[in-house]
């Protein structure tokens, strides 16, 4: 038992490398995303839409597939680790958008008045008044994407990246203990799961306090 | 790269099969999966401490471990102690754990939005527990669920695609299957995709339109 656990242990640096950058580039391309999602100029917008809709439409393990298989059999060749971290990234950054929208729905729209008043311009408007309180209220439901984004990560075995599910099925097959290796694997999806969403909650609480109603 | 319309037509009976596995499995999920949350929801806030353990057990585990190990650990995990499932039956009872465990936390939230005078009022009207539960609160707590249930049931499709892991013969396991036949992995990757969406993107619209309708009635 304390074997198994050794060996499936050791794709743990996987599991968190990928869900980490995925989570990062993801949080950091969907802003321009929600933006563009929330222009005037028709064309922007509905790339956007287009955009945002179709990633979420399409299932993690498909995408994984088209950019692995797909791409690499006669286009561009990735490895295993970064075909998932593209594809991961990809799906984080139309969730993030859409995220991050519904986090700018709830600012109150005398936020904007007051920072018309103040005449402040666009760009200061968004990056000091608006923003910090998106971010704020966008926090916990990022943090719960986030949990998704580590157990989406498992998808990733199916092309090879040797993480934590990956380093499960291998020595199920060998051994033919499955219920012990799952169940190994489960244990820890679930203990780096729990912590996240834990943080989450007590960053909601303090950051909460300091959204203007 | 053989994009033309010919052979994608060739390849596409053998796809519609495969999706309406997926559908299949999907309804599967919904069937046993719906009562299986409902149990749950209801288990979670029952005055029996040892019940209300075990269902949050089955609930958090249920939705703290991705779907693939769900599916991995009945298929291959089971025949351990004895019990050797064929690949359908897995997938449906793997995901069927995982729909129980997010529906009865939506459930859960549909019950208590139901407002309290509505369980003062069926208690002054002398309904037992059991018709209270039936009549007054189910109905109203289900309706306000309606629109997320819906919501799930579109990702749980999605979700079918993880038993590609354990070989059931679906939409995308049957699009690699052509890919590695005929190496034409991306027209035929991507015709799945497309057809993943086809099912995806109207049914994110019809969900979007009820919530919207359902809003608008949406007692306060």
């Amino acid at each position: 038992m304390l074997s198994d656990a050794q060996l499936i242990i050791r794709g743990l640096p996987w599991t968190v490398a990928l869900t980490v950058s995925a989570f990062v580039i993801g949080a950091i391309l969907g802003l321009p995303i929600m933006m563009a999602r929330r222009s005037r100029f028709f064309p922007v917008k509905a790339t956007a839409v287009a955009f945002i809709t179709f990633v979420r439409s399409i299932p993690t393990l498909v995408w994984l597939f088209v950019i692995f298989f797909g791409l690499g059999s006669g286009y561009i060749q990735f490895s295993p680790f970064t075909a998932a971290v593209i594809g991961l990234s990809v799906i984080a950054s139309a969730n993030m958008a859409e995220i991050y929208r519904g986090g700018l729905l709830s600012i109150h729209h005398g936020q904007w008045d007051a920072a018309a008043a103040l005449d402040l311009g666009r760009v200061n408007t968004f990056r000091d008044v608006i923003w910090p309180q998106t971010f704020r209220v966008a926090l916990p439901s990022a943090a719960t994407y986030a949990v998704g984004l580590l157990k989406d990560s498992s998808v990733a075995s199916v092309i090879g990246v040797a993480e934590i599910s990956y380093r499960g099925y291998q020595l199920s097959q060998i051994t033919y203990r499955g219920l012990d290796v799952f169940g190994i694997v489960a244990a820890i999806y679930i203990v780096i799961g729990l912590p996240i969403a834990w943080l989450s909650r007590v960053a909601d609480s303090h950051l909460r306090a300091k959204v203007a109603h | 790269m053989d994009f033309s319309p010919e052979t994608m037509a060739g390849w596409l009976p053998y796809l519609l099969g495969g999706l309406w596995i997926s559908l299949k499995v999907t309804a599967g999920c919904i069937v046993f999966g719906l009562p299986l949350g409902l149990v749950l929801a209801l288990a979670v806030s029952s005055r029996s401490p040892l019940l209300r353990l075990a269902s949050l057990a089955l609930v958090e585990i249920g939705r703290g471990t991705p779907g693939l190990i769900m599916l991995e650990f009945v298929y291959y995990g089971l025949p351990q102690i004895g019990l050797t499932l064929g690949t359908y039956v897995a997938a449906i009872a793997a995901l069927s754990w995982t729909t129980g465990a997010y529906t009865s936390e939506i459930i859960r939230a549909g019950l208590e939005a139901v407002p309290f005078g509505q369980r003062q009022a069926a208690i002054a009207i002398g309904l037992n527990p059991l018709d209270r539960l039936r009549f007054v609160i189910l109905p109203q707590a289900l309706r306000i669920a309606v629109p997320a249930l819906l919501g799930f049931a579109i990702l749980i499709f999605q979700g079918t695609s993880l038993c590609y892991a354990i070989s059931t013969p679906e939409l995308i396991s049957r699009a690699y299957e052509i890919g590695a036949n005929t190496f034409q992995y991306f027209p035929v990757l991507v015709l799945a995709g497309m057809l993943y969406a086809a099912i995806s993107i109207p049914g994110s619209l019809i969900v979007g339109a009820i919530e919207r309708r359902m809003g608008r009635h949406a007692m306060r």
